[in-house]
């Protein structure tokens, strides 16, 4: 059965959403890979403020493809997330609590995590055109010049995403994988 | 002997660009359906059945089935009695560039791997030319993204290593990939050659329909018997658990060096695109 989050996740929200967990996202989301990272943690370093409020915000690991004439946004699934692991910690000190792309995350990443509260989604990669029916509305919020890479503020309704890490560290892929091989001797 | 402008090579590429962005082949449907009805494990059919949706509302909308419209590979296999006219390289570029833009395709090319500008139009080409006897020309655009590119290994092992060797470490790929690459995958594989030569056979691999197995019987079980292994490191469908890791392995080999043993892996991911046209 699948949880309804309504964003946006509070540290204490943080703390009960477990690995493995089959959740729909509502609310507001926003788009940032490596090049914005980067950006960001520039910022975060000389003491200057984010474009957008860091606090509580989940970050949503996506380069659409441009919008058709009479689309919100193009295609738009989970780049793979372990390009962020050396700014992820940064932000989660800062006050992100959500993260969703897809694959491994660094123990420094998972360490940030547990000590501040702060989830890792997985959304399936390669179904970008099945994931962007979720996306309602869609504006660049900076970076406009870095093309696909912009940061952009979505709104996402029944967003389907799987919690691979949970804040205690829990793995989905570590545990999902010997629960399979278990069931196969 | 046939003439050609450089220009049909343009308006081809262009419409191949679209094409193989949204609609998945044939080949790659069959193989996901099949692991779906053989698949076991409940989360794993879960995702399948997601993966079968993404693609099906890609195709009818003639929408990107993946945002990473990736970097665009255009093979061509030249006939000698063709004589082209003009730019070849301009012409390819011309292409990805009309195919991109009026295809509403991700641009995803920077000019300069360390300084990082995004090109703006998906150029350049990552162009292969083959010189191949008649007057034809085929042409295949396979748009490569980069989350598998990114999980391929090259190995120069010993001849010594032998079959095990390179079993070993295609396996060894596979299971540190994990769920980096989206699986279900399909893995190509290069053996021999030279160590750039053997990259270029992972990659051709990657272009052969998973309809065909090798054409010796002594690759093809080496194909099979590695589907099989891969298929019981439990990975599974993005790496959440389950048979389904993989969709097919293709080997291509050639002969090589006495002292060597070159083994490429070229990972793609489920949405494994190409498309073919004979001009």
């Amino acid at each position: 059965m699948e949880k309804h989050i309504q964003l946006p996740i509070t540290r204490e929200i943080a703390r009960t959403i477990k690995s493995g967990d089959a959740c729909l996202l509502s609310g507001v989301i926003y788009t940032a890979r490596d090049a914005a990272h980067k950006r960001l943690c520039e910022l975060a370093d000389a003491g200057k403020p984010l474009p957008f409020d860091i606090e509580n915000a989940t970050i949503y690991y996506v380069g659409p493809t441009p919008a058709k004439p009479g689309q919100v946004i193009g295609s738009a699934g989970p780049t793979t997330s372990y390009r962020m692991d050396a700014y992820s910690p940064t932000l989660i000190a800062l006050g992100e609590t959500g993260m969703i792309g897809k694959g491994k995350r660094s123990p420094e990443v998972v360490e940030a995590m547990k000590r501040y509260g702060a989830v890792y989604f997985a959304a399936i990669g390669g179904a970008g055109a099945l994931l962007s029916s979720c996306i309602k509305e869609a504006e660049i919020v900076c970076y406009e010049d870095l093309g696909a890479e912009a940061v952009r503020r979505l709104r996402v309704e029944d967003l389907p995403v799987v919690c691979v890490i949970d804040s205690d560290g829990n793995n989905l892929y570590e545990s999902g994988r010997s629960a399979y091989l278990r069931s196969q001797n | 002997m046939r003439e050609f402008s450089v220009s049909i090579l343009t308006d081809a590429i262009a419409r191949l660009c679209v094409e193989a962005n949204c609609v998945l082949p044939r080949d790659m449907q069959t193989r996901i359906e099949e692991a779906r009805a053989t698949e076991p494990w409940e989360t794993a059919q879960g995702i399948l059945d997601k993966i079968i949706e993404n693609y099906g509302i890609a195709e009818q909308n003639t929408v990107p089935i993946c945002q990473d419209t990736g970097v665009c590979c255009v093979f061509l296999k030249i006939g000698l009695d063709v004589h082209l006219h003009g730019d070849l390289r301009a012409a390819v570029d011309e292409g990805v560039r009309r195919g991109y833009r009026d295809g509403y395709l991700r641009k995803s090319v920077v000019a300069d791997p360390l300084r990082r500008v995004n090109t703006g139009d998906n150029t350049p080409a990552m162009l292969y030319t083959e010189l191949v006897p008649g007057d034809r020309i085929e042409l295949t655009v396979a748009p490569k993204g980069f989350g598998s590119e990114n999980m391929s290994r090259l190995a120069m092992l010993k001849p010594s290593d032998g079959v095990e060797g390179v079993k070993a470490f295609i396996l060894k790929t596979v299971e540190e990939a994990g769920p980096n690459p989206c699986p279900p995958i399909v893995v190509g594989v290069g053996l021999g050659g030279t160590f750039d030569k053997a990259a270029y056979l992972a990659k051709k691999a990657l272009m052969r329909s998973t309809d065909e197995r090798n054409a010796d019987p002594y690759y093809a079980a080496l194909e099979a018997e590695l589907l099989d292994r891969i298929n019981a490191l439990g990975v599974g469908p993005q790496g959440f658990g389950g048979r389904t890791t993989a969709l097919a392995v293709s080997i291509e080999w050639m002969p090589t060096h006495i002292a060597g043993l070159p083994v490429a892996v070229n990972i793609n991911c489920h949405v494994t695109r190409h498309k073919t046209a004979v001009l």
